[in-house]
């Protein structure tokens, strides 16, 4: 994932920051770096490369093409070729503006779903006997020893119109006709919320753990009842978590492209299908580039504000 | 003989004499047990409306376990707690007139000092202005004005445990209940707080319950301090009554410095029974109105500062035994002289340095005379 790339020089430097040698240490650094700009940075510049490109008709479907043999005049030739066409086309076509809106709109209900959902799970979780945590913690991660697609077509067999869900709802007479749950936006929240509870869960969870219980028992000693504790005690302490949580589930959430595509119906548009149809049903390489680069610059202020919380968070743990 | 009880005022607080008195805090046969460890074992207490209440004893005996009873936050396995008239089972916490100051602090650390000491003050819904001003008096009181707008993570120790103490006396409950309050002070701070304390307490009319692991400062604030062993009370009674007349060889060592002697009953005449303590030696008489069996085992504690020494056998004496001057504790204003007996027994015995040290008559080997009055020594069957 992007966002735990991103974040690990950082921790990496502060692990390291013990280390005494001058050179190991520099090395230790250099490592998440090395790293990042292998598989981030290059594959970044590639994609930023084509985007300014044109579309042709050829292998591969994009012009300019540098050729090293060419030296220095090749690449100047390169990048004076380049121009923002694809991007003043994203503009243009309603499509795209629809598709973005759509995703972030998709992504904040699917996170706001899930963390009123992971939220008492993660909270139950912390304060189940000690013996069964880990347990707990197991069933938790289970999920992820199944592929995530094949978890995600499992839903089809759920939510389709003969498919489990409406067996089930039939049977005890909750309904009389059949829902039509899958292909719409509601299979969308379901497959999202679904895959992603564990991302929610899992930092709710460690926050909550840790949580001193002799807060709560010093809040209800000074005369707040049990509920308003939670609101004034655990919940703005489990803050960090919470933020964690929605930037964990968020993030990948905005881009999705699978759950749309195997759950969601054809009025669903989301920016990872409108990438996916620009590359490979269009082969237009330079659009889809143009809206991969968008995409992530518009991640970024979520991202820079998830790792300035974390540093707060550091910060006040010290 | 120098006493304690004399610098009592001349009007008395012992509601505990008087058989009228209704108690505030009534521990009835109170058992607390995790899983098959028993904390606390069958325990009654009164604690009085008024009283600065001290629980004394050593790590692990029960005494934040019996704090937590009253807050709340135990409940006991078996018997019942009583505040006033009502029967403490069935109140949870935030019900109870009661307040505690944690071992841990347990400041909120997402509140400023300030938020931390209003926090109480607020769920009662009291006003604005009337919070501020509660929270201002309590900062000066532990001397913490500039540290108002500070989260508990930008304080030192000492600091944190003065923002617990402001935050659980804001309410002024009815109750206090202080685990431990001052330990993380220095001396002079310290001092200063003991003395606010028992301000605080007094103008107020509360009820104050602390643990301390310090004697002096149970000796100097509490009204009556509880010796406690292993989820047990010793004794309870007034600083003065447990360090004059300990019930039993715990108390006696707990509090103070004394010395202890283990002998066999010879004979009791009136109110004086003659303990054998050593082969050839006289025995020692101690003052007691208890009749013991002749031939059963028993002790004597004695405190080191009733002890005197002289390098001439004295005359007329109660108590006197020979010994050798084995070390010398040299501590400023006194001098405690280490004597051993003929049976080996080290005794320990303290004189205020009158004198310049180099003006000193006894040293190091010298043969000496230690005696003492035998109302001065307390005789102890246990
Ligand atoms: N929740 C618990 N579960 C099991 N045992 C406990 C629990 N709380 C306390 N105990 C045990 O009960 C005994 C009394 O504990 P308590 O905290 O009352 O001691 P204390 O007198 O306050 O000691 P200290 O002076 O070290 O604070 C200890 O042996 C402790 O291990
Ligand atoms: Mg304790």
């Amino acid at each position: 994932m992007a966002v735990a790339d991103i974040t690990s020089p950082s921790e990496e430097i502060q692990e390291t920051s013990g280390l005494s040698s001058g050179w190991g240490r520099r090395l230790l650094i250099a490592i998440p770096y090395i790293w990042l700009l292998i598989f981030f940075l290059a594959p970044f510049v590639i994609v930023l490369k084509i985007s300014l490109s044109d579309v042709i008709l050829a292998r591969p479907p994009y012009f300019p093409n540098f050729d090293i043999s060419e030296g220095w005049q090749g690449l100047l030739a390169m990048l004076q070729a380049f121009d923002l066409e694809n991007y003043v086309w994203l503009t243009e076509d309603t499509l795209y503006l629809n598709s973005y809106l759509s995703s972030l709109r998709i992504a904040s209900i699917s996170t706001l779903l899930t963390l009123v959902i992971g939220y008492p799970i993660a909270y139950a979780m912390a304060k189940a006997p000690k013996e069964w945590r880990a347990t707990l913690l197991m069933l938790v991660i289970l999920p992820f020893w199944t592929s995530f697609l094949i978890r995600v077509y499992a839903w089809i067999g759920i939510l389709k119109k003969e498919g489990f869900l409406n067996y089930f709802l039939l049977w005890t007479g909750v309904i009389d006709e059949p829902l039509m749950i899958l292909n719409t936006d509601t299979a969308i929240y379901i497959g999202i919320v679904y895959s992603y509870l564990p991302f929610m869960v899992l930092p709710l969870y460690a926050v909550l753990e840790k949580l001193d219980i002799s807060l709560l028992e010093a809040a209800t000693d000074l005369g707040c009842s049990p509920l308003k504790a939670f609101w004034v005690i655990t919940l703005p302490l489990s803050l960090p978590g919470v933020w964690a949580g929605c930037f964990l589930v968020f993030i990948p959430a905005v881009g999705e492209f699978v759950i749309p595509d195997i759950l969601g119906g054809s009025s669903t548009i989301m920016i990872g299908k409108t990438l996916w149809v620009e590359f490979f049903s269009n082969r237009d390489w330079p659009v889809a580039s143009a809206v991969a680069i968008l995409l992530l610059l518009m991640l970024i202020l979520p991202i820079i504000l998830f790792q300035k919380q974390q540093e707060k968070q550091a910060e006040a743990s010290q | 003989m120098e006493t304690l009880v004399s610098t009592q005022p001349v009007c008395k607080f012992a509601p505990w004499e008087d058989p009228a008195q209704e108690p505030l805090v009534r521990f009835e046969s109170v058992t607390k047990k995790f899983g098959d460890f028993t904390a606390i074992e069958d325990l009654t207490l009164n604690i009085y409306e008024r009283e600065f209440f001290a629980l004394l004893g050593p790590s692990g005996c029960g005494k934040t376990t019996m704090m937590r009873m009253l807050a709340g936050f135990e409940y006991p396995t078996a018997g019942n707690i009583m505040l006033g008239q009502s029967n403490l089972q069935k109140a949870p916490p935030h019900k109870r007139p009661v307040n505690m100051m944690f071992q841990s602090y347990a400041l909120f650390p997402h509140m400023t000092v300030e938020q931390n000491i209003g926090f109480g003050l607020k769920q009662e819904k009291t006003p604005k202005t009337e919070i501020r001003r509660r929270v201002e008096e309590m900062l000066s009181l532990v001397q913490l004005e500039p540290f108002a707008k500070r989260k508990p993570h930008q304080l030192s120790g000492g600091q944190k445990q003065r923002v617990a103490l402001a935050r659980s006396l804001a309410k002024k409950p009815k109750l206090l209940l202080l685990d431990e309050p001052l330990g993380a002070l220095d001396r002079k701070l310290r001092e200063q707080t003991q003395f606010e304390l028992m301000n605080i307490q007094e103008q107020l009319g509360l009820t104050f319950v602390i643990v301390t692991h310090d004697q002096e400062e149970a000796m100097t604030v509490a009204s009556r301090i509880a010796v406690m062993d292993h989820g047990k009370i010793v004794q309870v009674a007034t600083p003065a009554e447990i360090y004059e007349y300990p019930n039993s060889r715990y108390s006696a060592d707990f509090l103070g410095d004394v010395n202890i002697i283990e002998g066999q009953i010879d004979v009791t005449t009136g109110e004086t029974v003659s303990l054998a303590w050593a082969e050839g030696e006289t025995p020692l008489a101690i003052s007691t109105k208890l009749r013991p069996q002749t031939g059963t085992t028993a002790w004597l504690a004695v405190r080191p500062e009733k002890l005197r020494i002289s390098k001439e056998k004295p005359e007329n004496v109660d108590n006197c035994i020979q010994g050798e001057v084995w070390d010398i504790g040299y501590t400023g204003n006194i001098s405690t002289y280490h004597v051993k007996a003929s049976n080996g027994a080290i005794l320990k015995a303290q004189v205020s340095n009158r004198e310049h040290l180099a003006d000193r008559s006894i040293t190091w080997e010298d043969n000496v005379y230690v005696y003492w009055e035998k109302g001065a020594g307390v005789f102890l069957e246990a």
